[in-house]
C-alpha cells in the first residue's frame, strides 16, 4: 500500500494575490462619497393665472453683484450678518396675526412669515460659490427659525426630524407621525425664495 | 558537533501568512460596502463649495447629474478655460442640457419620472451666468426640483 495520510493541502498561496486583484479593482472603479447638498424647488415656467399683488414690504430683497458684494433692502450688507436681516424680517409679525413669532412687530417689515418672500438676485459674473453662501445663509436662516419652533412643539430640531423622515429606513409607521410634524412645522414658516432671472451685468 | 551545526542552518523562520487573505478580504468587502461605483469619468475640474445646511441625497436611482467647471487640463487646448457642462462623459452647450434631461428620464421606471431631482456639482469658481442657463433648462423641461450638491463644511470658506 501507497502511503494514505490526509489528501493533499490546496495551494492558497495565491489566494491573497487574488483578493489584492479584486480590492484594487473596487478601490479604482469606486467613489466613496455621499452626495447631500442644498435642495431647492425652481419656479415653473409659466406664470400663474391670477397676478398676485404682493405688498413691497413683504419682500425682502437681496442683490448680489459680480464683486460678490451683498445689496440687502438698498442697503449694503455684509454677508456674515444676511443670516441675522433675513431671520428677523421672517419673524418680524408685523400685523400682529402670527402668534408664535418673536420678532419686533415692525409694521415697515413683513406681516406674517406665510406671507414673507425673500427675493434673491444675482448677476451673471456672480461667482457660484457667493451665490452658494447667500443661498446656504437664507436657508439656515428658516432652518434655524424652524428649529426653534420645533423645539418648542416637540422638543426636538426640524432638521433632526427632517432628516429622519427622508431617511429611507425609518419604519413606514414612525414615518407617518413624522410626516405630520415636518408638515406642521413647515407651514409655520414656509420657504418662500424666489429667483428672479439673472440680470444681465454691466 | 553536529548538533550546531545543525541549528546554524535553519535561519529565520518563514512569516505564517494563511491569515493574509483573510485580511485583504475584509479590506475588500469594507470598501465593497461603504463606496458607490463611479458613473462617469470627470472631465471638468469639481472642487465644490462649501455649504453647512445640507441634506442629504438619498437614493441614487432618482438623481441625474450635471457637472460644471473648467476642464481639466488635459482638455484646456480642445476646449478652452471657460467653464463647460458636461452631460455624462460628453462636454455640451446649456441648449442641450433640456434634451440630456428628457433622455434621462425616460430611461427611468414611470414611478420614478416625476420625482427625480436634477444634482448640479457646480465648480466653485464658475459664473452664475452658465447656472441661469442651466436653470432656464430645467424650467423648460419642467425638471424643477434641484440639488446644489456641495461638501459640508462653514459656507464662509467659499468667500477666500
Amino acid at each position: 500500500m501507497s502511503k494514505r495520510g490526509a489528501p493533499p493541502e490546496v495551494n492558497a498561496g495565491s489566494m491573497a494575490d487574488i483578493a489584492f486583484l479584486l480590492l484594487i479593482f473596487f478601490l479604482v472603479t469606486t467613489t466613496i462619497e455621499t452626495d447631500a447638498g442644498l435642495d431647492r424647488m425652481l419656479p415653473p415656467i409659466e406664470p400663474p393665472d391670477t397676478d398676485v399683488v404682493i405688498k413691497q414690504k413683504n419682500i425682502f430683497e437681496v442683490n448680489i453683484n459680480k464683486n460678490g458684494q451683498l445689496l440687502v433692502e438698498d442697503e449694503l450688507v455684509d454677508i456674515k450678518n444676511l443670516r441675522e436681516k433675513a431671520k428677523a424680517f421672517l419673524d418680524n409679525g408685523g400685523d400682529g396675526t402670527c402668534t408664535y413669532c418673536k420678532g419686533q412687530k415692525n409694521p415697515e417689515s413683513s406681516d406674517n412669515p406665510t406671507k414673507a418672500i425673500i427675493s434673491l438676485k444675482n448677476d451673471r459674473e456672480t461667482k457660484y460659490s457667493t451665490y452658494i453662501t447667500v443661498q446656504n445663509e437664507l436657508v439656515g436662516a428658516y432652518n434655524d427659525l424652524r428649529n426653534r419652533e420645533a423645539q418648542r412643539l416637540f422638543k426636538r430640531d426640524f432638521t433632526d426630524l427632517e432628516a429622519e423622515y427622508l431617511n429611507p429606513e425609518t419604519d413606514p409607521a414612525r414615518k407617518e407621525d413624522l410626516k405630520e410634524k415636518v408638515k406642521r412645522i413647515q407651514d409655520l414658516f414656509p420657504q418662500k425664495l424666489s429667483e428672479a432671472e439673472t440680470s444681465s451685468g454691466n | 558537533m553536529s548538533k550546531f551545526a545543525k541549528k546554524k542552518d535553519a535561519g529565520l523562520p518563514a512569516v505564517n501568512t494563511a491569515s493574509l487573505p483573510d485580511i485583504v478580504f475584509m479590506l475588500l468587502f469594507f470598501f465593497m460596502t461603504v463606496t458607490v461605483m463611479k458613473d462617469s469619468t470627470l472631465k471638468v475640474e469639481n472642487v465644490l463649495p462649501n455649504a453647512s445646511e445640507t441634506k442629504k441625497l438619498e437614493k441614487k436611482d432618482r438623481v441625474i447629474y450635471i457637472y460644471v467647471g473648467a476642464p481639466t487640463s488635459q482638455y484646456i487646448s480642445q476646449f478652452g478655460k471657460e467653464p463647460k457642462i458636461q452631460l455624462n462623459d460628453k462636454f455640451a452647450d446649456p441648449s442641450a442640457v433640456g434634451d440630456y434631461i428628457l433622455q434621462e428620464r425616460a430611461k427611468k421606471p414611470q414611478e420614478l419620472q416625476n420625482v427625480l431631482t436634477t444634482a448640479l456639482k457646480v465648480d466653485k469658481n464658475a459664473n452664475m451666468g452658465l447656472i441661469s442657463d442651466i436653470k432656464q433648462e430645467l424650467r423648460k423641461v419642467n425638471a424643477l426640483k434641484v440639488n446644489y450638491t456641495t461638501y459640508e463644511g462653514d459656507a464662509f470658506n467659499n468667500l477666500q
